[in-house]
């Protein structure tokens, strides 16, 4: 799409510095952001639902889309070579890439995070027949989002691939699950009490398993991770088993229950109770969690703590040779990862209301860790758009009944969900082998931050 | 040359760091024999010998990295050898002990983070490890590491921002430009360590292990890959954290030129033993030596002419 200077660009940074010319760059982040475009608008834009008598249709309105595909390319490669132009060329020293913090990444992140805040008004407004549906899914995608920053700080910042990172959602999930059954705790209650034991889990877990190094590690993870589900499996008595745990409260509004009847958030309020509310209230409690866990992340990454979690990706001998305690860096690293997990996976029990072993399997872990590998490892902002675009995709192929027309009627796009997902994985990793936003962000800087390139960057254990 | 004949025995009146009887094993090979030598107090100490003779390996025992088969290694803080203390040490089973006259570490008790961190040895490698994907600037934060750790309260008082803690972030910054402007790469800090020319990497690192304020600086080969005029400069820098720090320098060196120049001591190690020891003068007419780098015992497979040639670069005789 973007001609050939991309490839030359990843395989031979020296040679492709003068080749690579400003058109080319700017040829390419204007694709790039056309095909977020594409992606971001193709609810909004390409499908329409109408209320029609007897149900609602569905419209598709391609041209508008296209045209918004085509704005957003225009915009982009102007801005690049107009606006943004002077920061390309400069920042070059001894034939190495130097790339320049352009302000497009705080942009980024403020307009995604303006978007999230008002996100449910945005599909009440805009949809009011599916909006339920939308705001369910923008919980879930909200959901990987903050799993996915948890595990970042496991695997993107401390390097360790751990593939076993749904365990801690889990203990998260009954520590909520079970405390509700036997102790009548509410979700508030539990919220903490949850980070608090995965923490201890992660910890306990991770005391034996973080001696072994690269790919063992990897799969004493997974193994562990197994391991607490088969627990949940088959301690019965406890548990539940694979029945599970049911019955599980909804979060309340400072002690006001949101549903109906008196002494209700509506009754209150004065608001008549619409199952909608829920909804909104819970997405707004999970952005509440994912930022937390974003802000915490952020920090963290300026302390002490948090850059010998990074120069311990980069070289562990090192890190002894400097004194860094690695056994103890390691676990404040797995532990706190966990601790996130476990906030999410209390949520996550609210949510549904139920839960079972069903809902931990391996298949999440690995998607989780997708998320971060294909964001790019560290990146925040390159997770959130990879939980849009890998939860969203996976929804999105759900529902995608205009593939019948060009695939015939027998066409059940449904039943080729994960191999169009797997296809469309493979493609961006080709294309993107360090994942969609694979500079860094340095954490302290003298003079001038400049990010710093893919190839320097060491990815860490098992990887 | 630079030799002042009266520091002839400093380091056995005042040795900062001592190796005793050290013995390194790796399956039938025995890379280290029945090695003892000792780094005086504010000495250059050198450590050479041929490839493969074992000089690495006394580093990764002496930084704690390899765990020796036999032997005692002792680093002193304060004056002396401190015979006492030492011998209570040992005694008790104990892995460092302070008295009125300092410390002393045995090193050979220690996990290698404590060695840096208490020990205050802290080292260089052969082959360099920088954070390559982190910056110049924070490579020498990540070396104050423990010292930042204590300030931000183990992380809690630096989640919270406390002032303290950015004074003391403030401080580390501050010791870290200091390196920068004595290794010449101020310019450089916000670049990706993994960006710099070779030479500006070794010296990246030893800024670095500099900014844990070390009593021993031990140099894995510094001047490896340095052209003549890196390597003069780096001599200068060596002596200067010597002369103002106060640091103990023991280094692993090749070029015989630097090691002649540089050197108060030098041990010769072959084949796992130590075949000479003394002032620079005295080990380079040593005669065990001369046959050690010359390859006299036919096994040794050396460039023989390039050595030849260091020597006399040494003794002051121009080489073409
Ligand atoms: N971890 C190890 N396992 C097995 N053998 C080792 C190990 N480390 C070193 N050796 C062996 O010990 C001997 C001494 O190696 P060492 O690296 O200490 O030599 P050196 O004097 O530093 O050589 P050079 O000048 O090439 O750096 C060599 O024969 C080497 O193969
Ligand atoms: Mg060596």
């Amino acid at each position: 799409m973007s001609g050939p200077g991309l490839v030359s660009a990843a395989r031979t940074p020296n040679a492709s510095q003068g080749a690579e010319s400003r058109m080319t760059r700017a040829l390419r982040e204007a694709s790039i952001a056309g095909a977020l475009a594409g992606v971001l608008g193709f609810f909004f834009l390409a499908l329409r639902t109408d209320i029609v008598t007897g149900g609602l249709e569905v419209t598709t309105r391609w041209g508008l889309w296209f045209t918004a595909i085509a704005i957003v390319f225009a915009g982009r490669l102007a801005l690049n070579l107009f606006w943004f132009g002077h920061s390309y060329g400069a920042g070059k020293t001894a034939g190495r890439k130097i790339t320049r913090l352009l302000p497009s990444s705080k942009i980024v992140g403020r307009v995604a995070l303006a978007f999230a805040l008002i996100l449910p008004f945005f599909f009440m407004v805009l949809f009011p027949n599916r909006d339920r549906q939308y705001i369910d899914l923008s919980i879930l995608i909200m959901t990987y989002i903050m799993l996915g920053w948890g595990l970042n700080i496991v695997v993107g910042l401390a390097g360790l691939l751990d593939l076993g990172y749904v365990a801690f959602y889990a203990v998260g999930a009954y520590s909520f699950g079970l405390s509700a059954q036997y102790l009548g705790f509410g979700f508030w209650t539990a919220l903490p009490m949850a980070g608090l034991l995965a923490a201890t889990w992660g910890l306990i877990l991770g005391f034996p398993v973080l001696r072994l190094r690269g790919d063992y590690l990897a799969i004493v993870t997974l193994a562990f991770g197994e391991m607490i589900r088969v627990v949940l499996i088959n301690w019965k008595s406890f548990t539940g088993g694979p029945d599970g745990v049911s019955g599980i409260p909804k979060p309340t509004f400072f002690g006001l229950e949101i549903g109906r009847g008196s002494g209700s958030f509506g009754d209150v309020f004065g608001l008549p109770y619409e199952p909608i509310h829920r909804f909104v209230y819970l997405y707004y409690i999970i952005l509440a969690l994912a930022l937390l866990t974003n802000f915490v992340t952020m920090r963290l990454r300026r302390l002490p703590i948090g850059r010998a979690w990074e120069a311990l990706r980069e070289d562990e001998i090192a890190c002894r040779s400097l004194g860094i305690n690695t056994r103890n860096t390691k676990l404040s690293a797995f532990s706190t990862g966990a601790m996130f997990a476990g906030f999410a996976g209390s949520f996550f029990a609210t949510r549904q209301g139920f839960i079972s072993p069903e809902s931990f399997t391996f298949l999440e872990s690995a998607i989780i860790l997708a998320i971060v590998v294909l964001g790019g490892l560290g990146s925040q902002i390159g997770i959130v758009i990879a939980s849009v675009v890998m939860i969203g995709g996976i929804e999105l192929l759900r529902n995608l009944d205009f593939l019948k027309q060009i695939f015939g009627p027998s066409f059940e796009p449904a039943e080729y969900r994960m191999l169009i997902f797997g296809l469309a994985m493979v493609v961006i990793m080709v294309w993107k082998p360090r994942g969609l936003v694979s500079t860094r962000e340095p954490s302290a800087t003298l003079k001038e931050k400049k990010l710093i390139g893919a190839d320097q960057i060491a990815q860490g254990e098992g990887h | 040359m630079t030799t002042q004949t009266q520091s002839l025995y400093r380091w056995k009146d005042d040795p900062v760091l001592t190796v005793e009887h050290l013995s390194m094993r790796f399956g039938g090979l025995l890379a280290i024999n029945d090695l003892s030598f000792e780094v005086g107090r504010g000495d250059i100490t050198a450590l050479i010998g041929p490839n493969g003779a074992g000089k690495t390996t006394v580093f990764n025992c002496v930084t704690g990295f390899y765990k020796p088969t036999e032997g005692r290694i002792v680093a002193r803080h304060g004056k002396g050898a401190q015979t006492e203390a030492v011998d209570h040490a040992t005694r008790t089973g104990k892995r460092w002990h302070k008295s009125g006259e300092g410390a002393v570490f045995l090193l050979e008790r220690m996990p290698d983070h404590e060695i840096s961190q208490k020990a205050k040895v802290a080292r260089t490698f052969q082959n360099i490890r920088l954070f390559g994907g982190m910056t110049v600037l924070e490579n020498l934060l990540v070396a104050q590491h423990n010292t930042l750790m204590v300030a931000s309260g183990y992380t809690v008082g630096g989640i919270l921002g406390l002032p303290s803690f950015k004074k003391a972030e403030k401080a580390a910054i501050k010791k870290a430009v200091y390196w920068l402007e004595h290794v010449g790469l101020v310019d450089r800090a916000d670049d990706a360590a993994g960006d710099l020319p070779y030479g500006d990497q070794r010296r990246l690192e030893i800024a670095r292990a500099m900014c844990l304020d070390p009593q021993v600086l031990c140099l894995d080969e510094p001047a490896a890959g340095l052209n003549p005029r890196e390597s003069a400069d780096l001599n200068m820098f060596l002596r200067y954290i010597r002369d103002t720090h106060g640091t103990s320098i023991l280094l692993i060196e090749h070029d015989m030129g630097v090691v002649m120049e540089i050197s108060d001591h030098v041990v010769v190690l072959d084949y796992g033993v130590k075949i000479s020891d003394g002032d620079a003068a005295a080990v380079k007419n040593d005669p065990k030596v001369i046959a050690a780098y010359l390859g006299v015992d036919d096994e040794a497979e050396i460039d023989v002419p390039e050595v030849r040639q260091d020597l006399s670069g040494a003794k002051g005789v121009p080489h073409e």
